[in-house]
């Protein structure tokens, strides 16, 4: 039996019921790690000797009876963005190269108390800034489907190795649509939770008001038990929610119907042009799927959603700004030889962060300077308000609202370099939500005639992520695009142009 | 003929809180630990890090506040503030910008020279203080991050004070506040306690305010009116001279005696305030204002006004038992356990504080009760006043209490009239010269008469009953 | 409001943003970011046009105040606190002098 052909949920419970030991299971995702992962790129640094103890300390804990967490002994590689004490961090850039954290995250904490093993640490764009994981200052990560694709970004090392079978389930993070537009654009599943309902704490900063950690997995399931595992208050967060996390998440019974439940199209997102009709023709698809199982489709508008992206950049862009201003060089991090501390700074800075994150930097240092903060990133702010007044009146109309994730299928390794603007587009439908704090899910949905995945997006009300889930669990069980996994070897397939 | 000149100075004081744990997080705070030792990943400014707000600092912000008669924001602000230095690991600090906790508030001072009045204080904000950088004579400087992250309030004065003695009033009646409400211990020199100054002037009766500098770099009350004294006289100089005065920081160096420009040490800041995303509004809930506010330790200011009208002392012993707190509720506490407050003053501002400070009170074996109880033996005539001095002394040695001391030494004061009669009838035959010398006009040597009284029965014979019986006894021969 | 976006048409403004922001760019990265941001101050204009009187920024933290109880420290293995430092002497940040 090939352990990583199971799900989380399936090997975990391999694991309890002692079909299959943490050190074999581990040894078996090394192993793909060794054959593969030259050809997708999905790890910046993997950790084999550290995986294996753990590994074996599980299995003997195991067999000495003390109890086990609910992910106990399951290996998982993690986005490079989380602190792994005593395991080399470095958010994909230059200026963490060899930095290696004196502190664990608090969902690596969870994680760890649950029994994972963390084996590697997972590519992605520098800073979590990007929508191709092209950002990345060590490699490009390759999308399984089609090598000489991108995976998406900036969880893109995330995404590639849940699809290439080269994790089983794993913890990204969402800023502007960081893990729902790599999980469309591999095939798999990927949850953004509402703002403050998984711990930031541990968690590299790039933009404080929209960063929001989230699972993603092969399965609505396993995403599920993740989210159930990581979510909920901490102390060290001043901005997680206290409100309860809802028990039995990952409880989602099967063949449930869909009846009462009201799913808004907005017209917003479903534009003339810029989306391409593959993708909008199997989003339409799932909808009428939706509508099978039972639920009502209505349209809603959500007005301001063309304006996410303006305010997007503006408000991540001022932000980040601000949160990168500590990597100078002195404490940790990249320092360059310099006579005096103006250049220390500059040059350290200058030679640790890649274009991307200086354009971002810079943006944002302008928004927030003197006579132009209130006109743009405070007027920014009050586009927020609308964009999130939009989704409450559309939510007293519908219970989920359903759009398409991205706008196309995984374009090509180079394709947007050169044209900023073009790449920030990617993330057109995404974006609105972090800027309301709303959760959303995104799943596969279908294939284009390339064979590229297709995701269908979900957004819920604050702190809804049980219907969500629901809703996703309910298509999942009615369709079989997730069973679907990229063919091996991984070389280029889709071919032709974009 | 030179210009009548009005000058106009506003005071910026940090004031470093006496909290057990930083403002963002729980490293300890204490003055004087190794290298680096007080800290932790989010003082440190890792990757990754939030801060969560110390509730103790808030509570210390408010008494500071209340104690300076401000409101009280229900909601305020967070915001950061950007500029690179190696001792702000963030590279910028969490301070508060457009609503701070607390306004309007202010400060009654009493300067040497000007009119005693109270000056307004706009506005007092919570803040994070930044590290330490030692510069090194080899070319490097060293950032020590203990004190990064500790809490501060800033407190902001209108721009009402008119001359150097006016700033110093308001600096030393603020420093009497903050210490006696105990949220700061006003040491100067280790810097819990910083003054920065904002200096203009202006032609007396022009609304308009001329062109201010700021002053940093005075670490005692002196070189404040020293500072102060001579920024002044520079805008003099420089404007009556025909130049301007240019808007920029100043370091006072003390040696030399004058300020000097930091222009070019720095850029123009821009420093790019927005609301701190980690950090909610701050929402006070106004019943924890209220039992605060109920709560309030006396201040000095009113404990002296009690002292004079309650308890009869001058303005003078009011100041200097009011100087200290530690004095001031010392002397609160041998009032409390025997109430002879006129005593108790001259006790302690004389034969306690000439043997030890006023800060050093606590630690002194002489307790307030122990003092008090002095104090009530000689009221009840146990002990001459004399005599008192002599327990006094041993009980600073010994720390054992007054009463025991009396047993032990027999220092008991004799009281018996028959015995002290006897006493005085040998003395006045024995020194019939004095006795005549005394009779015939000479005043001066009941003296020693008294003198030898007190000698011969060991200094515990009652003094009064001893001029007494001599008066009576010299009067009949 | 006035449109910003002229102001990099010019290199002034780019160069003094990179001085605020301590990073140090080759002419080649000055002028491309120039151009570049030149040209996304152009696209995110359209906030202009939207009436946002009488309306709050999203404070997203909200107001659920949170004050944090005593004793959360993290405690640091010995040495931890320099163990990234590029330079570093007895304990402390090691930089070149402040001028």
């Amino acid at each position: 039996m090939d352990v990583t052909t199971l799900t989380l949920i399936e090997l975990r419970d391999a694991l309890r019921s002692g079909t299959v030991t943490s050190v074999e299971a581990t040894r078996a995702y090394l192993n793909r790690i060794t054959a593969h992962d030259d050809a997708i790129g999905a790890y910046l640094t993997v950790d084999a000797e550290g995986a294996l103890a753990q590994a074996a300390a599980i299995d003997a804990a195991r067999a000495a009876g003390q109890s086990a967490g609910a992910l106990a002994g399951v290996p998982m590689g993690l986005k490079d963005i989380f602190l792994t004490k005593g395991l080399r961090t470095t958010c994909a850039s230059k200026v963490l190269e060899d930095f290696v954290p004196i502190y664990d995250a608090t969902v690596v904490e969870r994680l760890r108390a649950a029994g994972v093993v963390v084996i590697g640490k997972l590519n992605m764009d520098e800073f979590a800034m990007g929508s191709s994981t092209e950002n990345s200052a060590f490699k490009k990560t390759h999308n399984p489907w089609d090598i000489e694709r991108t995976p998406g970004g900036s969880s893109g090392g995330s995404s590639a190795a849940v699809a290439a079978r080269l994790t089983p389930g794993t913890l990204g993070t969402d800023t502007g649509g960081s893990i729902r537009q790599p999980a469309a654009l591999c095939g798999i599943v990927g949850l953004k939770p509402t703002w403050g309902r998984v711990s930031r704490f541990g968690v590299i900063a790039f933009a404080s008001s929209l960063d929001q950690v989230g699972p993603m997995g092969r399965t609505v399931r396993d995403v599920a038990l993740l989210e159930e595992v990581i979510a909920g208050y901490d102390p060290r967060d001043s901005t997680s929610s206290q409100r309860e996390v809802p028990t039995g998440l990952a409880d989602l019974p099967r063949g449930a119907d869909l009846r009462g439940l009201r799913v808004g199209l907005p017209r917003e997102y479903f534009p003339e042009s810029g989306l391409d009709p593959q993708v909008s023709s199997a989003v339409y698809a799932a909808v009428e799927q939706l509508k099978a199982l039972g639920a009502e489709v209505k349209p809603v508008s959500l007005p301001h959603s063309p304006l996410g992206v303006a305010a997007y950049y503006l408000v991540a862009t001022a932000e980040a700004s601000s949160n990168l201003a500590r990597y100078d060089g002195v404490r940790y991090g990249h320092r360059a030889k310099a006579d005096d501390l103006y250049g220390l700074y500059a040059r350290s800075r200058g030679e640790g962060f890649g274009l991307e994150v200086k354009r971002r930097i810079m943006l944002g240092t302008f928004a927030l300077s003197a006579g132009y903060y209130e006109a743009y990133y405070r007027k920014a702010g009050q586009v927020r308000t609308l964009i999130l007044r939009d989704f409450e009146a559309a939510f007293s109309e519908v219970d989920v609202i359903a759009t398409p994730t991205s706008p196309t299928t995984a374009f090509k390794l180079g394709e947007r370099m050169d044209d900023p603007l073009q790449m920030y587009l990617a993330d057109i439908f995404t974006i609105s939500c972090n800027l309301a704090g709303l959760p959303g899910l995104s799943l596969p949905c279908g294939f284009d005639n390339r064979g590229l995945p297709i995701g269908l997006q979900l957004l819920g009300r604050a702190f809804d992520e049980p219907t969500l889930l629901r809703v996703g669990a309910a298509y999942e069980d009615a369709t079989t695009w997730h069973t679907r996994a990229p063919a091996e070897p991984f070389v280029a397939r889709a071919g032709g142009a974009a | 003929m030179s210009i009548d000149w009005e000058v106009v100075i506003g005071l910026e004081v940090h004031c470093q809180l006496l909290t057990r744990e930083k403002l963002f997080c729980s490293c300890p705070t204490d003055f004087g630990a190794p290298i680096n030792s007080n800290t932790c990943p989010i003082c440190l400014g890792h990757p990754g890090v939030l801060p969560v707000l110390n509730a103790e600092a808030v509570e210390f912000a408010i008494r500071a506040g209340l104690a300076l008669e401000c409101q009280v924001r229900e909601r305020s602000v967070f915001s950061r503030k950007h500029y690179f230095y190696p001792d702000l690991p963030k590279g910028y600090q969490i301070t508060q910008y457009e609503l701070p906790i607390l306004e309007h508030g202010k400060l009654f001072i009493e300067p040497e020279s000007g009119a005693a009045r109270t000056i307004g204080i706009t506005r007092i904000h919570m803040e994070e203080d930044a590290g330490k950088s030692i510069h090194m004579d080899t070319g490097a400087t060293l950032v020590d991050l203990n004190r990064a992250g500790v809490p501060l309030i800033e407190i902001v004065s209108e721009p009402e004070m008119r001359s150097a003695d006016d700033a110093v009033a308001y600096l030393k009646a603020l420093h009497e506040v903050v210490r006696y409400l105990s949220v700061c211990d006003g040491n100067m020199e280790e810097g819990s306690f910083r003054c920065d100054a904002n200096v203009s002037i202006r032609p007396r009766g022009q609304a308009k305010f001329g062109t201010r500098t700021e002053i940093k770099n005075m670490n005692t009350f002196r070189g404040v009116q020293r500072a102060i004294e001579y920024e002044i006289s520079r805008h003099i100089e420089v404007i009556e001279g025909g130049g301007a005065i240019i808007q920029e920081t100043r370091l006072w160096d003390e040696g030399a005696g004058r300020t000097r420009s930091m222009r070019g040490k720095e850029d123009a800041h821009d420093y790019r305030y927005f609301p701190e995303p980690d950090l909610p509004v701050l929402v006070l809930d106004p019943a924890q204002v209220e039992r605060l506010r109920g709560t309030q330790p006396e201040l000095p200011a009113a404990m002296r006004k009690r002292l004079v009208s309650d308890y009869g002392l001058s303005p003078y012993d009011a100041g200097v038992l009011t100087a200290e707190p530690v004095l001031a509720r010392y002397f609160e506490a041998a009032v409390a356990a025997h109430r002879n407050p006129k005593a108790i003053c001259n006790w302690v501002t004389s034969e306690l504080l000439g043997r030890v400070s006023a800060t050093a009170v606590d630690a002194c074996s002489v307790t307030p009760h122990g003092l008090a109880r002095l104090v009530a033996l000689i009221d009840d005539a146990t002990i001459s006043g004399k005599i008192a001095k002599t327990v006094f002394e041993r009980m600073m040695e010994t720390g054992r209490a007054p009463d025991e001391i009396v047993e032990a030494e027999g220092l008991r004061q004799v009281t018996d009239t028959s015995a002290i009669e006897a006493i005085v009838r040998g003395v006045i035959e024995a020194n019939p010269v004095q006795v005549s010398g005394y009779r015939s006009g000479k005043v001066g040597l009941k003296g020693f008469l008294v003198g030898q009284v007190m000698k011969q029965s060991g200094g515990k014979a009652n003094p009064g009953l001893v001029n007494e019986l001599l008066d009576r006894l010299l009067g009949e021969g | 409001m006035e449109s910003a976006r002229h102001l990099f048409d010019g290199d002034e403004t780019v160069r003094r943003i990179a001085r605020l922001a301590r990073l140090e760019l080759d002419d080649a990265t000055l002028e491309l970011l120039r151009r570049q941001l030149g040209d996304i101050l152009g696209y995110v204009e359209q906030l202009d046009a939207v009436d946002t009187t009488g309306v709050e920024p999203l404070a997203a933290a909200g107001e659920q105040t949170r004050l944090r109880e005593d004793g959360l420290r993290i405690a640091l293995d010995p040495g931890a606190h320099v163990r990234n430092a590029p330079d570093h002497s007895t304990g402390a940040f090691r930089v070149p002098k402040v001028l």
